[in-house]
């Protein structure tokens, strides 16, 4: 179990090495000039060379890469070229933000998502699958942001119960579990819900149909179990892949929450990027993209891990 | 009304299974009589479709209600298995009467262990702890000889080996001291040699447990070794039954006497063909008038394409559905005597 669990960390290695090197070469790619927001239009080709030397624009790709990992790995991700801090400290707080806002929505629609599809799967066919199916379609189909917008209407702006935008009181920085600020998170992480809540439906949906359509499930019948016992048993059955789902919906809305975040003006990774790439903070960017991947390798790592320990069948074979 | 010891443990009565859910219903059962006393085995025999997997499920009433309907009368051990309510027969599977499947891979469920599996049947039908139940699940392997049974308790389905997962089962099924044990093909999926040791096993568990036995198997030499009558179905029908030797030595029905030809076993000289039944099986969504047999039967007159032929008494405990058993006598007796 232990050399297992080590092996698959070490797998992993590899993987983090590639992610930073395309997320490096990803963003030296993209045309533009970083020091164009930092220097103004007339400046002197001197401050301009200046500039390209202290952030050692000046170095070939791979000396640049090469030194950008080393101080990654020491926890420097560099200098803000638009705001002059460091990108880690930047990185970290907004990470932290879109990390809560995306596990309060995956929680969401891993339980609506789970309840919708086990109904459906396991009164395949009737009025309550055809409902609950249609509610998943709309949650897949829906643009998001739209959505976003929607509900600022309705319960920001008609009826106020909600607050439209911002992540509370205490800014970006002073984040406390109470009701004050929770409620700034509400409106958000319905929004982001949605597409995972469809996704996780159908596939349970599907997942719980294929069961009840297995041998072992007459199986069980046989020896005097109740629905009740036997849906147990389908939920054991279901719960590895349905888990595995909902960890990639997790990492999905990680780095997919630009939208969302800009519409509610939530101060995360999605905001952060959005600010980065317009002002072409090269630093800022690269290290936005590279924390957001580890997380999303992580992320499997460890449903990886966890699926093992609910299915005997994934990790011995 | 209380059992008596001398009432057969299972009664089956004009039993019809139809299934509704296509686009035709198919009749997959047309009227079986089935009976079996304590400490008897009865094998279903037949080709695919011809009705015994279903007749068999039928006992447990595994099939989806909603898809068919069941006519007729089956008692199982006293109870009218067809009346049972939800919980009722919930109670009575696996209690009463439990089954053994044709691939426990499939039929096990494959994220629990199988000590886990057998435990749980014990605590849902018996008052009793789980330390117990787990003593009592030991206590089943070592019945059923699982080597090291204790390390195989905690393993799952995926790491046994076919006959280990067979056994495995077979301890499932007898984990509530059940009277009635089906079984349905035990031993298809298995090789040669783990079949021999799964059919004597089955037969030593049930003479010392009294236990009375209903299996379905497509291998005749399986149904030798192990039942002590056997019941040929064709087309959701019993069309011969009787004493196993007697079926074995003396069959009178023609297709009893085709499936006894076809067998690649002993019946043949080197060199010569191996017969073969031409033709299949009739579609259960439209069966004939007459007899389902009689357009692959080569004793076929035209009598038996006009209506269905009724079961006919040959010898006590020995009957067959058929209106040429004597045409069919005659020719069995030819095969015996040129063997």
């Amino acid at each position: 179990m232990f050399a297992s669990l080590a092996r698959r960390i070490v797998y992993t290695l590899p993987i983090m090495a590639g992610v930073a090197l395309v997320c490096f070469l990803l963003v030296h790619l993209a045309p533009g000039d970083p020091l164009v927001s930092v220097l103004p239009p007339d400046a002197s080709e001197d401050l301009r060379q200046q500039l390209i030397k202290l952030y050692g624009f000046d170095r070939s790709l791979p000396e640049q890469f090469l030194s950008w990992v080393w101080r990654a790995l020491h926890g420097d991700l560099g200098t803000s070229i638009a705001s002059g801090r460091p990108v880690a400290a930047e990185v970290y707080k907004a990470v932290g933000n879109t990390l809560m806002l995306a596990a309060v929505a995956t929680l969401i629609g891993f339980f609506f998502g789970s309840l919708f599809g086990f109904v459906a799967g396991y009164f395949s066919g009737s009025w309550v699958d055809r409902v609950a199916s249609l509610l998943s379609i709309v949650g897949v189909s829906v643009p998001h942001y739209w959505l976003g917008m929607v509900l600022v209407i309705i319960f920001a702006a008609q009826l106020n119960w909600l607050p439209a935008t911002g992540a509370g009181p205490g800014g970006s920085t002073d984040w406390h579990w109470n009701w004050e600020h929770v409620q700034y998170l509400i409106l958000p992480a319905v929004a982001k819900s949605v597409v995972p809540m469809g996704i996780i439906a159908r596939t349970v949906r599907a997942l719980v149909a294929e069961m009840l359509a297995q041998e072992f499930v007459v199986g069980l019948r046989a020896k005097g179990l109740t629905d009740y016992g036997v849906f147990r048993h389908i939920v054991k059955n279901v719960a590895p892949t349905a888990l595995a789902v909902m960890g990639l919906q997790l990492g999905y809305l990680l780095g997919g929450s630009i939208l969302i975040e800009t519409v509610f003006a939530f101060p995360g990774t999605g905001f952060l990027l959005n600010s980065a790439i317009f002002q072409r903070d090269l630093p800022l960017l690269q290290g936005t993209i590279l924390v957001l991947a580890m997380f999303f390798v992580l992320l499997n790592l460890v449903v990886d891990l966890v699926q093992g320990t609910l299915d005997p069948r994934i990790s011995r074979a | 009304m209380s059992p008596t010891p001398d009432d057969p443990l299972v009664l089956v009565r004009d039993l019809r299974v139809t299934f509704t859910g296509g686009r035709a219903p198919v009749q997959a059962v047309s009227g079986v009589d089935l009976t079996v006393h304590r400490g008897e085995a009865v094998a279903l025999i037949g080709e695919s479709g011809s009705g015994k997997s279903v007749t068999l499920r039928a006992l447990l009433r595994l099939h989806s209600p909603k898809r068919t309907v069941m006519e007729g009368t089956i008692r199982v051990v006293g109870q009218d298995v067809l009346a049972l309510g939800g919980r009722a027969l919930a109670d009575y599977r696996g209690k009463v009467a439990s089954m053994i499947f044709q691939e426990p891979l499939l039929a096990l469920d494959p994220v629990y262990t199988v000590g886990k599996q057998i435990v749980e049947s014990i605590l849902r039908h018996e008052n009793v702890s789980a330390t117990d139940a787990r003593k009592r699940a030991l206590q089943l392997f070592e019945r059923v000889r699982i080597p090291s049974p204790e390390r195989r308790l905690d393993a799952y389905p995926h790491e046994m080996s076919g006959g280990m997962r067979q056994r495995a089962m077979i301890a499932l099924a007898l984990a509530c001291n059940p009277q009635v044990l089906l079984a349905d093909e035990p031993t298809t999926a298995l090789d040669a040699t783990v079949q021999i040791q799964i059919l004597l096993l089955l037969r030593e568990l049930q003479r010392e447990l009294g236990l009375a036995i209903v299996f379905v198997t497509h291998d005749i030499g399986a149904a030798i070794e192990v039942a002590d009558r056997i019941a040929v179905m064709y087309a959701g029908r019993i069309v011969e039954e009787g004493p196993a030797r007697t079926l074995i030595r003396a069959p009178r029905h023609p297709y009893t006497l085709a499936l006894l030809q076809s067998r690649a076993h002993g019946a043949l000289a080197k060199g010569s063909r191996l017969q073969t039944i031409g033709g299949s099986p009739p579609d259960l969504a439209h069966l004939p008038q007459g007899c389902a047999f009689a357009e692959r039967c080569r004793f076929a007159a035209d009598a038996c394409l006009a209506t269905q032929p009724p079961a006919l008494e040959l010898a006590p405990g020995h009957q067959a559905r058929c209106l040429r058993t004597e045409a069919t006598a005659a020719a069995a007796n030819a095969v015996t005597a040129m063997a």
